[in-house]
């Protein structure tokens, strides 16, 4: 591969990490709170869910193309698009943790006389930890992925490589940009499966 | 669900409640605490109708081991055992020091299991430890729902015989849900025997041996070894 390709790659790659940093923190700050509110409310809960579900559906080209006409291409529309579709994966994984938690154990704090806000901070969250976890987990692999779309819309991020390589048949571009985003998912998905195991309880 | 049901449970005393699954035991046991707000009627405790107390303070005065033991999984023993205590803001050494105390009671070593999780545990020593946690900030009530049920029979006789034992020692007032009549017979200062949501006789041992109601001739029954072919 081209050498002097290599400050490019840095650069973008950077970029990329920037947009999936910010994307994984909105997505997240969203999602956790909104599922510990939604933990206790059924109907509620279908709703949201049914939602986040139709957004995922949207090809992310098409949610990128729509979103164009209402605040224009850059970064802040790609993070729009792809926080929603981080969204899915770690508002269900906190939900089915906290749900989770074994109803005896949850009986047992009520009865003990722990508050909900107690059984909520000292016994679901904890016990949910492994789940959220792994929904960050997936939501951070799949935007690394999704965020080379972004560059369509002048995101910037990797993914400035694959348009330059498929408009210009340029085998070396597209390379310069898969692989480094490949890499990031791997080693995204490695470091936080670590992270899952370490904080398993038991 | 419930209905007619009006007893007292006398300060010291273990009264048990025996019932088919679905007579209305555990859902007694859980009005109790408020688990269950009942639908009519009312629950006093300490002189206080349940409307009067404050939940979260009430159910500190009631301790509560139920089946398996319901520990949190992700505490040590010692963090499980010391959590009402906690609750109630006890200085950290008194913790500490009641915890193990408490162990002794229970029968388990302090520095042995202190440290150790649930999963590190077998059935019955998860439930000594639940017992421990019920006792933990000594509260004058405690309740049980059937805590021997899932043990082995050997685990369950000498787990019986430690709730006899701490009776001797710790005497506390206790609610007891169990479908098992022997240990009903066992563990009972008086037995509530409950049919289809309704309190069918409220008797000691004895007088329950002797009565002749048919839901206590059907429990009765059990103990005999009758029918075995030779």
């Amino acid at each position: 591969m081209n050498p002097s390709l290599a400050p490019e790659i840095l650069s973008l790659s950077l970029q990329h990490l920037r947009l999936v940093a910010i994307t994984i923190a909105i997505a997240a700050g969203l999602a956790l709170p909104t599922a510990v509110l939604l933990a206790r409310r059924p109907a509620a809960r279908r709703w949201v869910l049914s939602f986040t579900n139709i957004a995922q559906t949207i090809p992310s080209l098409a949610l990128f193309g729509f979103l164009l006409p209402f605040i224009g291409i850059g970064e802040h529309t790609a993070i729009l698009a792809l926080s929603l579709y981080a969204l899915l994966p770690i508002l269900r994984s906190t939900l089915t943790g906290i749900l989770g938690v074994d109803p005896a154990v949850r009986e047992s704090a009520m009865a003990m006389g722990m508050t909900p806000r107690q059984i909520l901070w000292q016994v679901e969250l904890p016990l949910a930890v492994p789940s959220i976890v792994a929904g960050l987990r997936i939501a951070t692999v799949t935007t690394i992925g999704t965020a080379t779309i972004a560059a369509f819309i002048g995101a910037g991020g990797l993914g400035v490589f694959l348009v330059r390589g498929i408009a210009m048949m340029d085998k070396q571009a597209l390379l310069a940009g898969a692989l480094p985003a490949a890499a990031m998912a791997l080693a995204a998905d490695e470091g936080l499966e670590w992270i899952e195991r370490k904080l398993s309880p038991g | 669900m419930l209905r007619h049901i009006n007893f007292t449970v006398e300060e010291g005393e273990t009264v048990v409640l025996l019932g088919r699954s679905g007579s209305g035991k555990t859902t007694l046991l859980k009005t109790v605490n408020g688990l269950v707000p009942p639908t009519s009627g009312e629950i006093r405790f300490e002189g206080r109708t349940a409307a009067q107390w404050e939940p979260v303070e009430m159910r500190r005065r009631m301790g509560y081991v139920i089946q398996d033991a319901g520990l949190f999984p992700h505490w040590t023993v010692e963090a499980n055992i010391g959590l009402v205590p906690r609750l109630e803001k006890w200085e950290p050494a008194r913790v500490a020091a009641r915890v193990e105390m408490l162990l002794e009671t229970v029968g388990l070593a302090p520095a042995e299991f202190r440290h150790r999780y649930p999963r590190e545990l077998s059935g019955g020593q998860r439930q000594r430890v639940g017992i421990a946690r019920a006792l933990g900030a000594d509260p004058p009530l405690l309740l049980f729902d059937e805590p021997f049920a899932a043990l082995d029979p050997i685990t369950r006789y000498e787990l019986q015989q430690q709730f006899l034992e701490l009776r001797r020692t710790v005497r506390k007032t206790a609610l007891f849900v169990t479908h098992d009549v022997r240990e009903a017979l066992l563990l009972g200062s008086r037995i509530a025997l409950l049919r289809d949501g309704a309190l069918e006789c409220l008797a000691t041992p004895a007088e329950f041996l002797a009565s002749h109601t048919p839901e206590t001739r059907a429990f009765l029954a059990c103990l005999e070894v009758k029918g075995r072919p030779n």
